[in-house]
């Protein structure tokens, strides 16, 4: 039986009129690394402030390692370390400072070594005492991760972790998360309006639209379904028809390309592993292929979902 | 609770606008002192000449406690003004600055987070206090000396040199009261918004407008006086006083403590149920 880390039930939040966060259920496991999905204002960061007790629910419970997060709130949030939206610290303090003020806020016995490791493993070491307003974006994010880090918390909440960097410090913070989970067996809540960044690192996902559940599930599932929509581009989609018949393949579509006359596009739904066998059969009958495209990408897989709310 | 008070006091002491205050009644102290040092004994003269008429006056009424009442005079009625720039900014400067949500995801609890806060703001406000005393009372002694001291209230009192540290200490005492329930008005309007500025004008306003209903010598605000705690917050003035009306001090100070309580009973509880958005 896996073990239940996160266990969201019914949770509502309304502000005044509007219900941010509308009968929610959130399960998350031990070891996961959980996508929260969403666009802008969907209600992801409403709830993982609900989640660390920084805004009280309108309904709905919340368990975190199988304790009512409101009644056991400290010794929850003991084994919890969380980034919520920018990592705003101490500016007027040194990197090492804050990490070591925030450390005795939460009542850990972390030795100076602790957070000099800390600080070198998100690769701030050589600017530990610096001031925090003299760092960049980048750097004020990594220091946000070694925050949520330095107590060595069980679960770790994420939020939008990868903004404000650049592809390689967006690909190093994948990296660090994929480590944690792998490596020291956290559990990760990483919240995201990108799936892409979801997709390369959670196993499990929820997307949230206008505070409702939209879709939950494994990730594998969702994105990465056995059955794809192929948009093939050939010269001849009547004999391309016949021969995905002929194999037992749904045809959906065919229309003519509207870049080129002398090509067509026949859409096909089929297994990953089946596309180059097709592609072979087409070139032995005479087709001329001009590429094949996966037609529903999942980005617009996304937005469809959110009815386009990211955009 | 310690180590939260002193991390308190920690950030405080590191932001540049606390020494601000600190900085204000050095320079004021001083320029007060210079002045008194060249033209103290026409301003004396001034006071008294009343009495020169039919009393011969001899010895130093131009002493360190002269120059330390008179300032504590000018002083009192501006210190708040001081006061809340750190004050008001305890708990909206965490909101502005986007910190709130990195403590309080945190295991500290939310009583205990601004109790901290409101320990350390009103230890600011005492060492504030006991810096106008230094720079007041210990710097005028060092310079001026010792001697009796001369007020003047409905009539003019004349305390013996040894009749007076002690009603200082208890009045700087008052004034630390005084200026605890500024601090904690400040910390109350600074638990409501997400912005330094507004607590700081806010407390301002209150003060300016109860001390000009206060200097108004008019029957309805003569009835409302009692209802504004700037009304007790000069109560130290009767320190100085012969016979000292220990009651009336006494009910000013618990009426002060009282206020203090109300508005911290209010922050904590308003607090507690705060959604952090910031």
């Amino acid at each position: 039986m896996e073990n239940k880390i996160i266990e969201v039930k019914n949770l509502s939040k309304r502000f005044k009129s509007l219900w941010a966060v509308n009968n929610l259920n959130i399960n998350v496991f031990k070891g996961d690394i959980f996508g929260f999905l969403g666009p802008n204002g969907a209600g992801k960061s409403t709830t993982i402030r609900m989640l660390l007790t920084l805004i009280y629910p309108t309904t709905g419970s919340i368990k975190i390692f199988d304790k009512d997060l409101l009644k056991h709130r400290i010794k929850i949030l003991k084994k919890v370390g969380a980034i919520v939206e920018k990592p705003d610290l101490y500016g007027y303090l040194s990197a090492y400072k804050n990490l070591e003020i925030l450390a005795k806020i939460s009542r850990y016995d972390i030795s100076n070594k602790r957070i000099m490791e800390i600080l070198d493993i998100v690769g701030l070491k050589e600017r530990a005492t610096s001031k925090v307003k003299t760092f960049s974006s980048g750097m004020k994010q990594r220091l946000g991760i070694a925050q949520a880090l330095i107590h060595d918390p069980e679960l770790i909440i994420l939020d939008e972790p990868t903004t404000g960097l650049d592809p390689h410090g967006m690909k190093e913070i994948r990296e660090l998360i994929l480590s944690l989970r792998n490596d020291f067996g956290k559990t990760i809540f990483l919240s995201s309006h990108l799936l892409f960044e979801v997709e390369a690192i959670a196993n499990r996902m929820i997307i949230i639209n206008k505070g409702k559940t939209v879709i939950e599930g494994s990730v594998e599932e969702l994105l990465r379904p056995k059955e794809l929509e192929v948009s093939f581009t050939v010269n001849d989609t009547e004999k391309a028809r016949n021969i995905a018949n002929e194999v037992n393949l749904q045809v959906l579509s065919d229309t003519n390309n509207m870049n080129n006359e002398n090509s067509q596009v026949i859409k096909i739904k089929i297994q990953k592993e089946k596309i180059p066998v097709l592609n072979k059969k087409f070139v032995e009958n005479g087709i001329d292929v001009y590429s094949i495209t996966p037609s529903r990408s999942l980005e617009d897989y996304f937005l469809s979902l959110t009815d386009g709310g990211a955009k | 609770m310690i180590t939260l008070v002193s991390i308190e006091l920690y950030k405080i002491f590191r932001k540049w606008r606390t020494y601000i205050s600190f900085i204000t009644l050095a320079v004021l102290s001083i320029i007060i002192q210079l002045v008194m040092y060249f033209q103290g004994q026409n301003f004396l003269d001034t006071v008294t000449r009343g009495l020169q008429q039919n009393f011969v006056i001899s010895g130093n009424f131009l002493n360190g406690y002269l120059i330390a009442y008179f300032i504590l005079n000018m002083i009192t009625i501006h210190i708040p003004f001081l006061i809340t720039l750190v004050a008001g900014d305890l708990l909206a400067g965490e909101a502005t600055g986007g910190t709130y949500r990195l403590i309080l995801s945190r295991p500290v609890s939310r009583l205990k987070f601004i109790l901290s806060k409101f320990i350390a703001g009103i230890i600011y406000t005492n060492l504030l206090i006991l810096f106008l005393a230094l720079v007041s009372l210990g710097l005028g002694i060092l310079i001026f000396g010792t001697g009796e001291l001369i007020v003047l209230r409905d009539i003019i009192i004349i305390f013996p040199t040894n009749d007076i540290l002690w009603r200082f200490f208890i009045a700087y005492g008052f004034a630390a009261l005084s200026m605890s329930v500024v601090t904690t008005l400040a910390f109350l309007f600074s638990s409501f918004v997400e912005n330094a500025i507004g607590p700081i004008v806010a407390t301002m306003a209150v003060i300016i407008v109860f001390l000009i209903i206060s200097s108004i010598d008019l029957d309805f605000f003569n009835q409302i006086k009692p209802f504004m705690f700037t009304y007790y917050m000069l109560s130290w003035m009767d320190i100085f006083d012969d016979p000292i009306n220990l009651t009336s001090i006494i009910q000013s100070g618990i009426i002060l403590l009282g206020h203090i309580i109300i508005f911290l009973t209010i922050t904590i509880l308003s607090f507690e149920r705060k959604d952090i958005l910031s």
